[in-house]
């Protein structure tokens, strides 16, 4: 991940009839049409993720043991498993689960990484060197061996799971958030702030984190996909999501073990997870270009 | 340049340790004892079970015998495959995974430089567009996706190459190593093209072509050396990718390496080996985090300078 060299915000306030920073960045945004193409297909999973209950013709755990593995047909669109489970229904359910990982993990690194980084940044000093001196050892620690120990000594459980994930994820965002806040510090309504005799936490809390929101709704965005990449890992190995509950890491687990014979159980939730991972990255890096246009592309 | 290799490696250090202690205290703080599955322990056998992997030990001393172990490079024995050292598991699985990640790496670099060097000499035409939407494919394709849809492919349709095994049939390393690889080799496409980039605007290029060099002189010998340092930055972190990497294309091949022991030894509540194994994993990881520092420091003098002036 880069340092992204953001301009300070523009003074938006100041222009009555001016055009917003969110509103320009969403007309440079719209002319993105890869991202636009992301964004859809984001909106259409996250729509049949959330309605899937309502809308799906069977349940989760329907079987139909008569009927076994079939493969893709008019009344069964993604095929069927091995227990006669209607494999869409199975692989919107997963994406439920899947999705859920992706957005409350990334919520935590977020409230974590922007809270560090923010009063790291503010304080400056010595305050702010000790704190940035321990992520960077906290950097070096090899997390994705801590996740698999964690999983193992207490157990595959779901909140555990956010925690971890989220742990290893506000990293970045500490970093990211610091750089931006320490160029957001100098700024005269900083200093109005501070004269006006308001405490530290009210004028990082209402001030300045506000004025740093672009970077940070941009790493959100490309930070979810990592997680929801690093849940799946877990899931294939058997260490994230247990049964009966499904993402789509442990479909294709599943999947893989019976591919020889019924290769749709592979193939439709890996399709599933690429094409979301894919909308994700497009839709962050647009969204990158749009409200941080001087940020490099890598 | 000593004073900077001298800082970095002492910063290691904690980290290290911290590592150490963590996993350790981790391990012990786990409900219920390695042993607790056998039921027809009698109380003496499970006493004498537990002197000998001095678990009746007060947690302090379990500690610090197992630090002077570790300091004399002795990771314990294993609790699931009796009369069996952590060293020898370790030992016997390290060099398959060595080889499996330098394939990969080898994968990873050679496609991924060339990819990233290709797309930048012409960007924004088809000639950028074609390897960096691969690229992007690749980042969102998984190794557990990627590795087997290849075996689906070439494996069962095709019938080009084995489906499994590392060493047993001619071609058998191929697929792994590609498994492995392609991601990494997608961000290192991504990393030497913007790398590129930005030195082909120098000032240094300009006098190169500026002298009559021939394109191919300029590219190699100036623009490369310092376009690709952002690649050498990220060969560290790549390398622990690599190895957390190693745990799912090895259960997917069945390649009986370090990746696949560490993911048996967790789902077999194996402690001392999921300790042993961390504290070598992530020693490994730290080492080679210096390692690509060390490397790019060398190949960069502002780094160094940057590092000595903030001290």
């Amino acid at each position: 991940m880069t340092e992204v060299n953001a301009p300070v915000p523009r003074l938006t306030e100041a222009m009555p009839k001016g055009v917003s920073l969110w509103q320009d960045a969403w007309v440079r945004l719209r002319k993105n049409k890869l991202a636009m193409a992301g964004l859809g297909i984001l909106l259409l999973v996250i729509v049949l993720c959330i309605l899937a209950p309502w809308i799906m013709p069977y349940g989760y755990e329907e079987q139909d043991l008569a009927l076994g593995a079939t493969p893709p047909s008019s009344a069964h669109w993604l095929g069927t498993d091995t227990f006669g489970r209607d494999m869409l229904t199975r692989v919107v359910y997963g994406g439920r689960v899947s999705l859920a990982v992706g957005i409350i993990a990334t919520a935590v690194a977020l409230l974590v990484g922007v809270t560090y980084g923010a009063c790291a940044g503010y304080l400056g000093g010595r305050v702010d060197a000790v704190m940035m001196r321990l992520v960077d050892i906290f950097y070096a620690l090899p997390f994705m061996i801590f996740i698999i120990l964690l999983m193992v000594v207490f157990g595959r459980n779901l909140l555990l799971l956010f925690l971890a994930i989220g742990a290893v994820e506000w990293l970045t965002m500490a970093r990211i958030v610091r750089g931006q806040v320490q160029s957001v510090r100098q700024q005269e309504y900083v200093e109005a702030a501070i004269s006006l005799g308001l405490s530290p936490a009210t004028i990082i809390f209402k001030h300045v984190i506000p004025n740093v929101l672009g970077p940070i709704i941009v790493y959100a965005t490309l930070t979810i996909p990592q997680v929801m990449l690093l849940e799946a890992f877990l899931s294939f190995l058997g260490l994230g999501i247990q049964p009966p509950m499904s993402s789509w890491g442990l479909l294709i687990s599943y999947g893989v073990e019976t591919m020889e014979e019924y290769p749709w159980l592979l193939i439709y939730p890996g399709l599933a997870l690429a094409l979301t991972l894919f909308a994700l990255n497009f839709f962050g890096d647009g969204l990158r270009d749009a409200l941080d246009p001087k940020a490099s592309k890598d | 340049m000593w004073r900077f290799i001298g800082l970095r490696t002492l910063q290691a250090i904690p980290v290290i340790f911290i590592v150490i202690s963590v996993t350790f205290f981790l391990v012990r703080a786990a409900p219920g004892g390695p042993f607790d599955d056998e039921k027809a322990v009698s109380p003496q056998v499970r006493a004498a079970l537990e002197a000998q992997y001095r678990l009746d030990l007060p947690m302090h001393e379990q500690y610090l015998t197992y630090l002077s172990d570790l300091l004399q490079g002795d990771l314990g024995p294993s609790f699931n495959y009796p009369g069996r050292s952590v060293n020898e598991l370790i030992f016997q699985g390290l060099p398959i995974t060595a080889e499996l990640g330098f394939y990969a790496l080898l994968v990873a670099v050679g496609i991924g430089v060339l990819a990233g060097v290709i797309a930048s000499l012409r960007p924004n035409t088809a000639q950028d567009y074609v390897p960096m939407s691969l690229a992007m494919v690749g980042i969102c394709m998984p190794s557990f996706l990627l590795g087997p849809m290849l075996v689906l492919i070439f494996g069962i349709w095709l019938d080009w190459l084995p489906v499994s095994g590392w060493g047993n049939s001619q071609g058998d390393k191929i697929l792994p190593s590609i498994t492995l690889g392609a991601m990494y080799a997608a961000y290192i496409a991504r990393l030497s093209r913007s790398g590129m980039l930005e030195v082909m605007s120098q000032d240094y290029l300009r006098t190169a072509r500026a002298k009559g060099l021939p394109e191919r002189v300029v590219v190699v010998k100036h623009a490369l050396r310092a376009g690709l340092l952002p690649v050498v930055s990220y060969l560290g972190p790549a390398f622990a990718g690599l190895l957390s990497g190693s745990f799912v294309v090895e259960t997917i091949f069945q390649i009986p390496g370090l990746g696949r022991f560490y993911v048996q030894a967790a789902f077999n509540r194996d402690y001392t080996m999921i300790l042993g194994t961390t504290t070598f994993l992530a020693t490994l990881i730290v080492v080679f985090n210096l390692l690509s520092d060390f490397v790019a420091a060398w190949l960069n003098p502002r780094l160094r300078y940057q590092f000595s002036n903030k001290q």
